[in-house]
C-alpha cells in the first residue's frame, strides 16, 4: 500500500491499531464462508466515530476503497476487502452508551456484541430479540449491515425492525443521523435503506435500538420426529392452528450427531431423525394452554415423543445445541458452507427432499438445520476447500439448491445477505430495471463506489484474490 | 522472506495442519478470548492464531515475528475450548506452535534466556528452589527488595508486586510421607506436591493432606515427584517439559501400582490439567497416572462432604482457575463443597471463569496484557464487595492477591480447600 495512508492511519488511531503485516493480513481474508477471499491492504481498528470519520476521509484522499467489518461472522463474503482495501474493523467500538429502560431503548456503539446487550438490559426485565446462532460473537454494526434474524424472527421480526436510529459515516466522511429514537420517521426511511444495506452505504458508527420486555413465562419443547418431513409438517398444522409460537426450529440427524459429540451436547436424541425445537411465550395462563397445543400438533404429525425442557438450564442447553450446530459441523469436515435461502412454508416438505437429493447426487455430506417457521432453509455441506473436486460439486450443487428455491416461489437469501457469496444470482430474483433502481438509491450515499465495492449486485469488475490454499475457486473472472 | 523467518520441521507442521483442520471458522470462540476482547484484533483471536498456524503449517506465511508474537500473546487459557463446538484442540496446538517458534530461535531476547534458565535450572530442582526461596525470605524481610527495585527496570517491578511474602519457615517445611485415614477409613489416596505449591502454599499443601485424611482417606506423599513441567512447555521447551513428565510418572508408579490407590490428588489446577493429559506427551505409559488425576475439590465432591461443617458467615467470590474450568472441566464441583459450608455465602460476579491474567509466567512475559486482563477481573471482584476471594490454583493465588492489594480490597485469597479446612476443623 501507498505508505503515506498507512502513516496517515495510524497517525489517526495509533500505530497499535493499525495492522499491515502479510501474516496480520492474511488473518483478515475470509469471514466465516471460508471458500472467498481477498487480502486487505491494512486493518485498522478505530476507537470512536472521529476516528471513523478521519480514516474514511484518509482512504478516499488516496482513492482507496474501505469495508466495514463487525466480528467477521458473515456468511456471505461481505466483510471481504475488494481491490486491496482497508478493513474499517469496528471490533473496539464497543460501548453500551445509553439504556433507557422506560423508553425501551438502548443506544450502542456498532461493535457491542448482540449477546452482551440482553445480557447488560437483564435487571431491566429487558431483552434485545433478534438472536442470530452466532450471538455469543456477532455485532450489533454487522447484525444491522445484514439485517440479521435469527430463531426467534419468528415472532419478533428480524433487525430492521428493531433499529430506531442511525448514525452513519457516509463514505465522503459525513457523519449524519438517520431516523429518530421515537421510531416515528419523518421523511424517507433512510434506517429502513441502510439496514440490510450491506456495509455499501457507509460504516454505522451508533445505533439506537427497540429493546423489548422479558416475558412473564417460557417454555421451549422438543418434539422428536422419525423423519425431517413429519417434523416439516408439525410446523405447518401450528401454523395454520393459529399458535404463534416465538420460535420452531428443525435439526435433522446428522447436524443432532455432530451437537451431541460437541461441548454444546444437550441430550438430543442421536437416533431421531429430527428434533422440532418450539418455543412459546407470554403471560403464564397462555403459555400453558399454547405447551398442550404444541404438544397435540407434534403428536398428530407422528411425533415419537414432545418433552418439555424441564427447568431454565435444560431450556438454555437446547439453545446452546442449537447455536452451536454450525460450528460442531467442523467435527466432519474442516470446512461447511452454509446455505440460506427461503421458500413458501408449505413446501418445505418436498423442497427439503428436492434438496437432499441434490447433495446425494453431487456425492456431498449434506445436513439441515433451520428456522422452519420462518420458512428459512440452511441446507449445510460439509467439505474440504482443498479437494478442487470437491470444491466444484460444492459450488454446483450450492446453485442448484438456490434455483430449486427460487423456482418454488423461494428468495436466495432469508438472513446471511448477498455478499460476494451471491451476487451473481441476483438476476434470479431482481430484473435489470429493478438492480438498476438500487443501484441509483447506492449511487445516491457512495457515488464513487469506494465503500464496500464489489458486493451485492452482479458485476465482473471484481476479483478475490489468488491464493489456491484460502480460495476454492475463482471467483469472476475480471473484465 | 527476512532473515529471522522460518519454518518448523516437517513432521512438526504437518501435525500442526492437521489440528487447525478441525476449525470451521464460526467465531463463536471470539467473545470468549480475553486478548481479543482487549484488543479487537482478530490475529489476537483463537480463530485468528488458528489461522496462523494453519498459513505456516500450509507454508503461506513464514514463521517469523508476528506469529512469534501471537503465540506469546496468547495466555493458553483456553477458554476458546471451552466455547468450540467444533472441538479445535487449542490448548495441545499452541503448545506446538511455542515449540516451533522456541525452535526456530524467535525466542532469543535476554529475557527469554532468563526465563528458561529459571524453569530448567532452578523451579524442577527442589533443593535449589528451597535455598533461592528462604534467600527470598531473608532479602524480604531484611527490606533489600525494597532497595533493589530502586536499582532495578521497571518491568522487574511488576514481578515484585506479585511475589508472596515468602511463608514463616514452620509453613515451608517438607510434608511427611504419610497421613492416617481418621475416622472409619474410606480409601487411599496419592497427593502431588507441585514445585512452587511447598514453597510458597505450603499451608496449601497442608489444608489438602489434613482435610483429605479427616474424611477418611490415608495420603501418601510419594517421594521423588516435582515439578509437573507446565511453566516449561508454556515457554516452548517442550521437550524439558516431557523429561519432567516422565520423572513423575516413574516417581508416582509404586503408589499406583496394584491399584492401591483411588486417586492422585492435585490442588494446582495448572499441574492437574498437565497431568491429566500426560499421554498427550507420553503415550499409553502415562494413562495409568493421567486416568487417576482428580482436582481436590472434584474428588471430595465425587465422594461426599463427611460432616459435621462448622459455620463460616463469609462471603466468598470463587474464581475459576482457566486450568481448571477449561482445561479439567471442573466448575460446579468447588461452588458446591463451599455452598455446603453453613453460613458461607457465594457471590457471583461477571464472568468468574474469565483468566485473570496469571497463566504461569505470563504475568512476567506479558506485563501490559496481564495488567489489562487483571483490571477487568479486579472490576468485577470489587463490584460484589467479597470477603474471600477463593481459587484454586497458585499462579491465580498469587495475581488476586497483587490485584486486590493494589485496588485495596480488604477481602483475602485462598484456596478453596482452606475454607474447607477451617470449617472442618472447627
Ligand atoms: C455460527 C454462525 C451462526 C449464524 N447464525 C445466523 C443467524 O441465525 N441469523 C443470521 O441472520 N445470521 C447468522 N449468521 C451470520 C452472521 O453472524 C450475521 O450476518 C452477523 O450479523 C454478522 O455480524 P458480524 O459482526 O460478524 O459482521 P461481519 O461479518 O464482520 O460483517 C458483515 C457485514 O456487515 C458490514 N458491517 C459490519 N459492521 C458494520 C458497520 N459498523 N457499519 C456498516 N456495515 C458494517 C460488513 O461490511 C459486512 O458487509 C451466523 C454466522 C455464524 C458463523
Ligand atoms: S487460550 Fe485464551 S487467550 Fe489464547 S486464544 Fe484461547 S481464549 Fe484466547
Ligand atoms: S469456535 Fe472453534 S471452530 Fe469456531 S472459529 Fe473458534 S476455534 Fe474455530
Amino acid at each position: 500500500m501507498a505508505p503515506a495512508l498507512e502513516d496517515e492511519l495510524r497517525q489517526v488511531v495509533g500505530s497499535s491499531h493499525v495492522l499491515s503485516r502479510p501474516e496480520e493480513l492474511l488473518v483478515y481474508e475470509a469471514d466465516g464462508l471460508t471458500h472467498h477471499s481477498a487480502t486487505p491492504r491494512a486493518v485498522v481498528l478505530p476507537a470512536d466515530k472521529t476516528e471513523v470519520v478521519q480514516i474514511v476521509k484518509r482512504c478516499r484522499a488516496h482513492g482507496v476503497p474501505f469495508v466495514p467489518r463487525g466480528a467477521g461472522t458473515g456468511l456471505s463474503g461481505g466483510a471481504l476487502a475488494l481491490d486491496g482495501g482497508v478493513v474499517i474493523e469496528c471490533a473496539r467500538m464497543n460501548r453500551i452508551l445509553r439504556i433507557d429502560p422506560e423508553d425501551r431503548i438502548a443506544v450502542v456503539q456498532p461493535g457491542v456484541v448482540n449477546a452482551d446487550l440482553s445480557k447488560r438490559v437483564a435487571p431491566h426485565g429487558l431483552f434485545y430479540a433478534p438472536d442470530p446462532s452466532s450471538q455469543q460473537a456477532c455485532t450489533l454494526g454487522g447484525n444491522v449491515a445484514e439485517n440479521s434474524g435469527g430463531p426467534h424472527t419468528l415472532k419478533y421480526g428480524t433487525t430492521t425492525n428493531h433499529v430506531l436510529a442511525l448514525e452513519l459515516v457516509l463514505p465522503d466522511g459525513k457523519l449524519v443521523q438517520l431516523g429518530s429514537a421515537t421510531g416515528m420517521t419523518v421523511g424517507y426511511d433512510l434506517v429502513g435503506a441502510v439496514v440490510g444495506s450491506e456495509g455499501t452505504l457507509g460504516v454505522v458508527t451508533e445505533a439506537t435500538m427497540r429493546l423489548s420486555p422479558i416475558p412473564e413465562r417460557v417454555e421451549t419443547l422438543l418434539g422428536i420426529f422419525g423423519e425431517v418431513v413429519s417434523a416439516c409438517r408439525a410446523v405447518g398444522r401450528m401454523i395454520r392452528s393459529g399458535l404463534v409460537p416465538a420460535a420452531l426450529e428443525i435439526v435433522d440427524r446428522r447436524t443432532i450427531e455432530a451437537v451431541e459429540a460437541s461441548v454444546y451436547a444437550a441430550g438430543l436424541p442421536t437416533d431421531a431423525g429430527a428434533v422440532l425445537i418450539v418455543e412459546v411465550d407470554g403471560p403464564a395462563p397462555a403459555v400453558a394452554r399454547q405447551v398442550e397445543r404444541v404438544r397435540e400438533h407434534c403428536v398428530a404429525e407422528g411425533a415419537d415423543q414432545v418433552q418439555v425442557a424441564r427447568d431454565e438450564a435444560e431450556r438454555q442447553r437446547f439453545w446452546r445445541a442449537r447455536k452451536g450446530a454450525f460450528g460442531a459441523m467442523g467435527r466432519l469436515a474442516p470446512d461447511l458452507y452454509v446455505h440460506d435461502a427461503v421458500v413458501p412454508r408449505r413446501k418445505l416438505p418436498e423442497i427439503l427432499e428436492s434438496i437432499c437429493e441434490i447433495g446425494d447426487r453431487h456425492g456431498l455430506r449434506l445436513s439441515n438445520v433451520f428456522h422452519a417457521g420462518d420458512g428459512n432453509l440452511h441446507p449445510n455441506i460439509s467439505f474440504d476447500r482443498r479437494d478442487a473436486d470437491e470444491m466444484a460439486r460444492v459450488l454446483a450443487a450450492g446453485e442448484e439448491i438456490l434455483r430449486t428455491c427460487v423456482e418454488a416461489g423461494g428468495v436466495i437469501s432469508g438472513e446471511h445477505g448477498i455478499g460476494t457469496e451471491k451476487r451473481d444470482f441476483m438476476g434470479l430474483l431482481y430484473s435489470e430495471a429493478d438492480l438498476e433502481a438500487m443501484k441509483k438509491l447506492r449511487a445516491a450515499f457512495d457515488p464513487t463506489l469506494v465503500c464496500n465495492p464489489g458486493k451485492l449486485f452482479p458485476t465482473t469488475r471484481f476479483c478475490v484474490e489468488a491464493n489456491p490454499k484460502a480460495r476454492g475457486y475463482d471467483q469472476v473472472p475480471l473484465g | 522472506m527476512a532473515m529471522s523467518d522460518a519454518q518448523g520441521s516437517p513432521p512438526q507442521l504437518a501435525e500442526l495442519e492437521l489440528g487447525t483442520l478441525d476449525c470451521v471458522h464460526c467465531g463463536l470462540c471470539l467473545s470468549h478470548c480475553p486478548t481479543y476482547r482487549v484488543t479487537g484484533r482478530e490475529t489476537s483471536s483463537p480463530r485468528g492464531r488458528v489461522y496462523l498456524m494453519r498459513g505456516v503449517a500450509e507454508g503461506r506465511i513464514p514463521l517469523g515475528a508476528a506469529v512469534a508474537e501471537e503465540a506469546s500473546l496468547c495466555l493458553g487459557c483456553r477458554a476458546c475450548e471451552t466455547a468450540c463446538p467444533s472441538g479445535v484442540q487449542f490448548g495441545s496446538l499452541l503448545e506446538q506452535t511455542r515449540a516451533a517458534v522456541s525452535d526456530a530461535g524467535l525466542r532469543s531476547g535476554l529475557a527469554a534466556r532468563l526465563e528458561r534458565l529459571a524453569l530448567r535450572q532452578l523451579v524442577p530442582r527442589g533443593l535449589r528452589l528451597h535455598v533461592f526461596v528462604a534467600a527470598l525470605a531473608w532479602v524480604q524481610r531484611l527490606r533489600l527488595d525494597r532497595l533493589a527495585l530502586l536499582l532495578l527496570p521497571p518491568r522487574f517491578r511488576e514481578i515484585h508486586a506479585l511475589l508472596p511474602p515468602v511463608p514463616p519457615v514452620s509453613q515451608r517445611r517438607p510434608l511427611p510421607r504419610s497421613f492416617p485415614a481418621r475416622g472409619e477409613p474410606r480409601g487411599r489416596v496419592a497427593l502431588f506436591e507441585g514445585c512452587l505449591m511447598p514453597e510458597l502454599f505450603g499451608a496449601v499443601n497442608r489444608a489438602t493432606a489434613e482435610v483429605l485424611s479427616q474424611q477418611g482417606f490415608e495420603v501418601v506423599v510419594p517421594a521423588g515427584q516435582g515439578c509437573c513441567g507446565a511453566l516449561q512447555a508454556h515457554s516452548g521447551d517442550l521437550e524439558f517439559a516431557k523429561g519432567l513428565a516422565r520423572s513423575n510418572v516413574a516417581a508416582l508408579a509404586p503408589a499406583i501400582e496394584g491399584d492401591a490407590i483411588d486417586a492422585v490428588v492435585v490442588n494446582s489446577a495448572g499441574c492437574g490439567a498437565v497431568l491429566r493429559e500426560l499421554d498427550h506427551w507420553l503415550g499409553d505409559e502415562a494413562l495409568p497416572l493421567a486416568g487417576r488425576v482428580r482436582d481436590v475439590c472434584e474428588f471430595l465432591d465425587e465422594v461426599g462432604l463427611r460432616g459435621p461443617l462448622e459455620p463460616l458467615p463469609l462471603r466468598v467470590a470463587y474464581d475459576d482457575p482457566c486450568h481448571l474450568v477449561h482445561a479439567q472441566g471442573v466448575q460446579e464441583a468447588p461452588r458446591r463443597l463451599l455452598e455446603a459450608i453453613p453460613g458461607l455465602e457465594i457471590v457471583s460476579h461477571e464472568d468468574p471463569s474469565a483468566c485473570c491474567g496469571a497463566a504461569g509466567t505470563y504475568n512476567l512475559t506479558q506485563p501490559e496484557m496481564s495488567r489489562a486482563v487483571l483490571t477487568a477481573k479486579m472490576d468485577a471482584l470489587a463490584s460484589v464487595a467479597p470477603d474471600v476471594i477463593a481459587s484454586g490454583n497458585p499462579g491465580c493465588l498469587m495475581q488476586l492477591r497483587a490485584g486486590a492489594a493494589e485496588r485495596g480490597l480488604g477481602a483475602r485469597v485462598l484456596h478453596p480447600i482452606q475454607l474447607l479446612a477451617q470449617s472442618l476443623a472447627r
